[in-house]
């Protein structure tokens, strides 16, 4: 049982990573603070023989600090999350060199639209590969979602990456892997009966490797 | 105008007219009667709620292992007492629904808004005592069409307590017919229930409160009450409209919620959700004015900021309206509006923060009594801290990201409905059983009960945190079909052996209310030494709850008094002549 994220591989996890520890920190602080307290005065004020409790109805001056403390430490929080969430969901957040995929999500299968050798989507050399992604590392990609049935949710656990994929509507979202590897990726939103089985692997390849599996694969699609 | 009600002076009643049995205790008016079927009924739908939290644990911890007793489920349900995940996914959409709808929220407000209402304000009964009898009688063919989901072809629905379209609304995607339709039915049934209620309240704290019940002299927990039905009514339209679109959707071929003919499946979010939230703080707000109640009686101290506080829970309730878009940050609704949803997220950390720090400023100094209703409800300040806590992570954008749709999620609405608000149920039920039964619940048991539930409670939902921050989906049949949730199975066998003993525990609280009921110790009119008015009549109160409409001269939590010798002052007590500062309070 650990409150440690899993290791991390693209651009902005550091950023949302850093969000998450500092978040654990403030109210780990807050809950340690608030337990404690309440333990100590569970201990301190129990009732007694012949005490009275102390009359009062209260303080503004205590009020006022316990108000202003924490509205300011979660007005904080927002300023500081803001700028990474213009950054990883912004709706012109994804480089322009993005390298741009599509990916079809049905009941319950994901369907990798690649851009091929060319790297442009919707071109003759597009191939789709079932339950498998390929990209290259330090390029930042652009996954086109789109779904035939139900909502259903790309979730990248290491690259901190999650978006509903919603039919009807063009959604999107981007990474860049930032290093080389096999990483799961699953669906997130309840999706019918075969929803728990909805997955899928993200292959990261250093850029030599990509344009080498490209390669193998164009030529496999060729003689097809 | 009535002269004072002096409490503990044996009064001389009239008689009431008896009326006959079915009128007494099947189609009853009285207020109180109507409390109590709501109790029971609710207690019913907790029981039946945690039985299918306990298969949805038995199937993450032990997967593909036969459950125990399992086999007398059908074949359509549990071949060979496996779990199928067509059922699975009934399972945790109908646990969701009945511990929101008919259980916890008709505790909160089914049960305590009927019973304390009219006795907490000094009124023989709710303005509408009828209109109050529809109220449960249409509650209970609500839960008869819900309960009947289980039984049709296709099985109950499946599509999540929240019933996201598409998946919701074509039964192809889902192999559910019947029992979406029998879901989405029952919850507009129940919602014309909620409504007829709220109304009732409203009106009934408005116009009958007793000579010098002022606004500022109700207890939190009728402040609370009233607020939570304002709420109600504005809410539960919002949800019985959805849920007939969907209705319709699925049976005459609408398309509100289908894209493929020009629908919007994320138009059935945002109106769930602006229903869904206002909808957590009905499930709240009752809460934190019973524990108030509590937590003053258990100091023997005023409640610490007793204006602040209704401020707190107005602040609450208003700003519940406008964050709902925080359900929906990953839901491809437009990034910026997840910026203002954010601000207004954050900042509802800020009225939670000073409920919490004045409940706590209410017990320092205080003389502590520990009586089991103190020890919930201290608990609830407890865990309804990390629960609002943990909230901040999902508050912020980034982060939710990654943790949205695990079981951080799941953690954190545990911690604030189980943790927060049945914690603070059964504080509130032990609190209160003297007055409704004319008896006193077990002591002892009481005291093991609060004990194992709270270890319990905390060993099953504090690791589903653990669970969240490493990656794990929500409604998950099988997560060992995951390499990176592998390492987490440990855990998860670990929850689910807690929880299966956290459900065995509450044997202990259904043989405590059982057994007292005819057991129990004789309660006294004023067993806590309340301020309270309901206090100052037998228990349990005769119809009509008062002889003499009492007079109130202060506000509900005068404890420990200068002016008095004993440590309360009921709200009811004509001091004559000595001044009586508390009947104008100064601060807070």
């Amino acid at each position: 049982m650990s409150w440690m994220l899993p290791p991390s591989a693209s651009t902005f996890a550091g950023d949302i990573d850093f969000l998450y520890y500092l978040i654990l920190v403030i109210t780990g602080v807050a809950f340690v603070v608030v337990e404690v307290g309440l333990i100590w005065f569970i201990i301190k004020y129990r009732s007694r023989p012949g005490r009275k409790a102390y009359y009062t109805h209260g303080s503004v001056r205590a009020e006022f600090i316990w108000t202003a403390i924490p509205a300011v430490t979660v007005v904080a929080i927002g300023i500081l999350s803001a700028p990474v969430w213009t950054h990883v969901k912004g709706r012109f957040s994804a480089p322009a060199d993005a390298l741009i995929y599509r990916v079809t999500a049905k009941q319950f299968e994901w369907n990798f639209t690649h851009p091929g050798l060319d790297g442009t989507l919707d071109t003759d050399d597009d191939f789709t590969i079932r339950n498998r992604l390929h990209v290259p590392v330090n390029r930042p990609v652009l996954v086109r979602l789109v779904s035939e049935d139900v909502i259903h949710s790309f979730f990248v656990p290491a690259f901190r990456v999650k978006q509903d994929v919603v039919p009807g509507l063009n959604t999107q979202v981007w990474f860049e892997a930032t290093r080389t590897g096999e990483f799961e990726l699953g669906c997130a939103e309840l999706c019918g009966l075969g929803h728990y089985r909805m997955r899928a692997m993200v292959t990261v390849h250093d850029a030599d490797d990509y344009e080498r599996w490209l390669a193998s694969r164009a030529t496999t699609t060729a003689l097809r | 105008m009535a002269t004072t009600a002096i409490p503990h002076e044996p009064v001389a009643r009239t008689e009431h007219q008896e009326l006959p049995f079915i009128r007494k205790y099947i189609f009853a008016t009285d207020h109180k009667i109507i409390g109590i079927q709501f109790l029971i009924m609710s207690l019913l739908f907790l029981f039946v709620g945690g039985l299918l939290a306990m298969m949805i644990r038995w199937q993450l911890g032990f997967p593909e292992t036969p459950m125990p007793g399992g086999t007398v489920l059908p074949e359509t349900m549990a071949p060979g007492g496996i779990l199928l995940p067509e059922f699975y996914n009934s399972l945790v959409t109908m646990h969701g629904t009945l511990m929101v709808f008919f259980a916890i929220m008709p505790l909160l407000v089914g049960v305590f808004g009927n019973y304390l209402i009219p006795l907490k304000i000094g009124a023989p009964d709710m303005a509408f005592p009828r209109l109050n009898m529809w109220s449960f009688w249409i509650a209970v063919p609500a839960g008869i069409l819900m309960l009947a989901g289980f039984f049709v072809e296709g099985g109950h629905a499946a599509a999540g307590w929240t019933a996201y379209a598409p998946l919701s609304a074509k039964g192809e995607f889902s192999g559910v017919f019947a029992g979406q339709q029998l879901w989405l039915l029952s919850l507009a049934v129940l919602g014309l229930s909620s409504i007829l209620g709220a109304t009732n309240y409203i009106t009934t704290i408005v116009n009958l409160r007793a000579p010098g019940m002022t606004w500022f002299r109700l207890p939190l927990s009728i402040w609370s009450l009233f607020i939570t039905a304002i709420l109600v009514l504005l809410a539960i339209p919002i949800l019985s409209g959805a849920a007939i679109m969907l209705f319709f959707d699925q049976t005459i071929g609408t398309h509100f919620f289908d894209p493929t003919a020009g629908g919007q499946p994320l138009l059935w979010q945002h109106l769930f959700w602006y229903f869904g939230h206002p909808e957590v703080y009905i499930l709240i707000l009752p809460a934190m004015g019973m524990v108030s109640d509590i937590i003053a009686n258990g100091s023997r101290k005023p409640l610490f900021g007793y204006h602040s506080m209704i401020y707190a829970l107005i602040a609450i309730a208003f700003l519940g309206w406008i964050v709902w878009g925080h359900h929906m940050f990953q839901s491809g609704m437009n990034p910026t509006l997840g910026m203002g949803f954010m601000v207004t997220t954050m900042l509802i950390a800020v009225p939670s923060a000073i409920k919490v720090f004045n409940w706590m400023g209410t017990m320092w100094r205080g003389n502590i009594r520990f009586h089991v209703p103190m020890l919930h409800a201290v608990s609830f300040v407890a865990m309804f801290v990390i629960g609002g806590l943990s909230g901040i992570f999902m508050a912020s954008t980034p982060v939710d990201i990654y943790i949205h749709d695990t079981y951080f999620i799941v953690a954190h609405i545990h911690y604030v409905l189980f943790g927060g608000s049945l914690f603070a149920l059964f504080g509130a039920i032990t609190f209160w059983y003297p007055k409704m039964f004319g008896r006193m619940m077990n002591v002892f048991w009481g005291r093991v009960h609060w004990f194992l539930t709270f270890v319990f409670f905390n060993l099953t939902f504090f690791p589903m945190h653990n669970l969240g921050v490493g990656g794990h989906m929500r409604r998950l049949y099988d997560p060992s079909e995951y390499e990176f949730l592998q390492p987490l199975a440990g855990t998860n066998r670990f929850i689910t052996v807690s929880a299966l003993l956290l459900f065995t525990v509450q044997i202990i609280f259904a043989l405590n209310f059982v057994i007292s009921l005819f057991k129990g110790k004789r309660a006294p009119e004023n067993p806590w030494d309340d301020n309270g008015l309901e206090w100052t009549v037998p228990s349990p109160p005769p119809h009509g709850n008062f002889v003499t409409t009492p007079t109130v001269y202060r506000p509900p939590y005068e404890f420990s008094s200068p002016l008095v010798e004993e440590d309360h002052l009921p709200q009811d007590r004509d001091l004559g002549q000595k001044t009586d500062p508390a009947s104008a309070p100064g601060t807070g």
